[in-house]
């Protein structure tokens, strides 16, 4: 028995030693494209060219001036409106999927589990599956480049179309014990009061996991943005970055890694924030990154 | 979706105890049952608007030959000509198709199999666990960022740093990105390389293994790997299984990264035109809308069909710890 086990029986600590270099090893390799990123935005044309090391010989942070104002109109407003584009649907989701986890999750009403599955269903659907009837629906509404180009994004976040999000909150509430929504009543509350005074303020977790998914998501989009938005001012930055690969010149490298590591800064600032919490959120629900 | 079924089977844990309902309480309940409806208007009218109304258009559509510029009411129903188009009379559609099979057939178990393996060297509790979980994850975060892709396709140009990584060992590279036979599998590395959420995902569910199993595998003279394929992969088989589905239905939909490396083409040569850039191409490039339609709705009859299939077989292999093993 001891002869079939012998590596249990060495100390722990070579062991773990061991562990530690592989993963060492690993988050080297993981990490290396991210910050060969940043030290690519710093460096000069013909360093990007010739110096592929991961730090700059001269520091060059011309690039992010030159990055900023590509494109007539300018990296501010592409990143202006892909702050209002992602804040205006953290808003929308949050409000919508509430109210509908709500009805879904606690309230008694004729059809609902029929409603429930229906929710579970579109769960499956691919987006690319209906966008082409979206965008004829939004364009024949004359929301396709109108004079403000967002609608079609930002609509279907109003009415709680995210279904990932309806289902993260439903499976929360069913944790919100019965015993409050039933004191709730027997003091008189009305279904609305149950919602503002026990289910709203206990959803904060819920809310906020939602928050941040659905801002890096909306963040990070590509395919909606891409269909819907045409006119260049009314760009949001994954559109925008797009205009560096068809410009094709060699020389936008530099403003190009610049503008790209500028994109990712929002969502990394979140990660650091909520870093505990984005991983417990996707432990508990099976959110993707 | 997978999303109720696999770990949530295991670990019920929702409502609690039965519900205290009141009798006699019919005019309660008809004020929530009103409530309800309330409650859920938004929802259903994105659901009848944005969702249902939407896939009826968009199946009336893939009998038609629509494109964007005429009007709807002088659509032309050509019955079942852009089916037949897409499987008889188009050989980059098969093409395409055969491009996200290949994708996903490689990259989906490299990426599990490289997130469970990170997944057991993490699974220890040490101080900086945390720390190397949440780098791990960073990657699936920025995801399917434009930026990122931007990134990847540079960092494997022809004088890329995965080249000049490359002469370190005197090897000399290759154009990665712009050589067909190379460019899918430059996809795969960067979907690979995002292993982290599916990683965070089978941690845990290797915390839910009790500890006993193993000390019982031991005593009965296992050795590590008998113990990783005796009680670890039996008692992960929900989680592997979550994540494979999840995974699968994710690498089908890939389009950034393909739509960057190309710029939009699904080039070169063809060798990225995943299914989704194909689709975009048809329906927003060549504004054959009609045709994108039937594409988008054998699109979604497939990935029912492969989640059918994994649910069919995932009763011959996925073993939950709730008593009976079906």
């Amino acid at each position: 028995m001891t002869a079939l086990a012998p590596a249990r029986r060495r100390p722990g600590g070579s062991r773990q030693a061991v562990r530690l270099l592989v993963l060492v090893v690993i988050v080297a390799v993981v990490l290396y494209p991210l910050v060969w990123m940043v030290g690519t935005s710093v460096k000069s044309q013909a360093e990007i060219v010739n110096n592929i090391g991961l730090l700059p010989e001269r520091f060059t942070p011309g690039n992010y001036a030159d990055g900023w104002t590509n494109f007539d109109v300018g990296f501010g407003r592409f990143f202006l409106n892909s702050a209002m584009v992602s804040l205006l649907t953290v808003v929308g989701n949050a409000l919508s999927c509430l109210l509908a986890a709500y009805a879904l999750g606690r309230l008694r009403f004729r059809l609902r589990k029929v409603w429930f599955t229906v929710m579970i269903g579109t769960l499956l659907l691919p987006g690319h599956v209906l966008i082409v009837p979206q965008y004829i629906l939004f364009r024949s509404l004359g929301l396709v480049g109108g004079d403000w180009p967002y609608l079609p994004l930002l609509i279907p976040h109003f009415l709680a179309t995210e279904a990932f999000f309806v289902f993260l909150m439903v499976q929360f509430m069913r944790g919100i014990p019965r015993e409050l929504d039933e004191a709730a009543k027997i003091d008189g509350a009305s279904p609305y009061g149950v919602f503002r005074h026990v289910i709203l303020p206990l959803s904060r977790p819920a809310l906020v996991t939602t928050a941040i998914f659905s801002f890096i998501w909306t963040w990070n989009d590509f395919f909606r943005q891409l269909v819907f938005l045409s006119n260049l001012d009314g760009y949001t930055v994954p559109v925008a970055l797009t205009l560096f690969i068809d410009s094709t010149s060699q020389s936008a490298v530099g403003p190009m890694f610049a503008m790209s590591v500028l994109s990712l800064l929002p969502v990394f600032l979140f990660f650091l924030a909520f870093q505990r919490m984005l991983v417990e959120g996707i432990n508990t629900s099976g959110l993707k990154g | 979706m997978a999303l109720t079924t696999a770990p949530g089977r295991t670990a019920r844990t929702g409502p609690t105890g039965p519900r205290r309902t009141r009798r006699g309480a019919g005019r309660a309940r008809l004020g929530e049952g009103l409530a309800g409806y309330v409650f859920l208007s938004p929802w259903l009218i994105g659901l009848m608007g944005v969702t249902a109304i939407p896939m009826l258009l968009s199946l009336w559509l893939s009998f038609t030959d629509y494109d964007i510029l005429t009007p709807l009411s002088e659509v032309r129903w050509v019955g079942l000509a852009n089916y037949e188009r897409m499987f008889t009379g188009d050989p980059s559609y098969w093409h395409a198709v055969r491009v996200t099979l290949t994708f996903a057939l490689v990259a989906v178990p490299l990426k599990l199999a490289a997130a469970l393996g990170v997944a057991l060297l993490l699974n220890r509790t040490w101080r900086g666990v945390g720390l190397f979980r949440g780098l791990f994850y960073l990657p699936s975060l920025l995801g399917g960022s434009v930026a990122l892709a931007i990134v990847w396709v540079n960092m494997f140009n022809r004088d890329g740093a995965f080249n000049s990584f490359l002469a370190l060992f005197g090897i000399e590279g290759l154009p990665w990105v712009s050589d067909p036979d190379w460019a899918l599998e430059t996809l795969m590395v960067l979907a690979i390389w995002q292993f982290g959420a599916p990683m965070v995902i089978f941690l845990a569910g290797l915390k839910q293994i009790p500890t006993e199993l193993y000390e019982a595998a031991a005593v009965d003279g296992a050795g590590a790997w008998r113990r990783f394929r005796a009680v670890t992969l039996p008692m992960l088989s929900p989680v592997i299984f979550f994540n494979l589905v999840l995974e699968t239905i994710h690498g089908f939909q890939g389009f950034t990264a393909a739509f960057v490396l190309s710029n939009g083409t699904g080039g070169p040569v063809d060798s990225t035109l995943m299914y989704t850039l194909k689709l975009y191409i048809s329906g927003f490039t060549d504004l054959e809308m009609g045709y994108a339609s039937a594409m988008a709705w054998v699109f979604l009859l497939a990935i029912a069909l492969i989640t059918a299939v994994f649910f069919g077989t995932g009763r011959f292999w996925v073993h939950y710890s709730d008593g009976d093993d079906r």
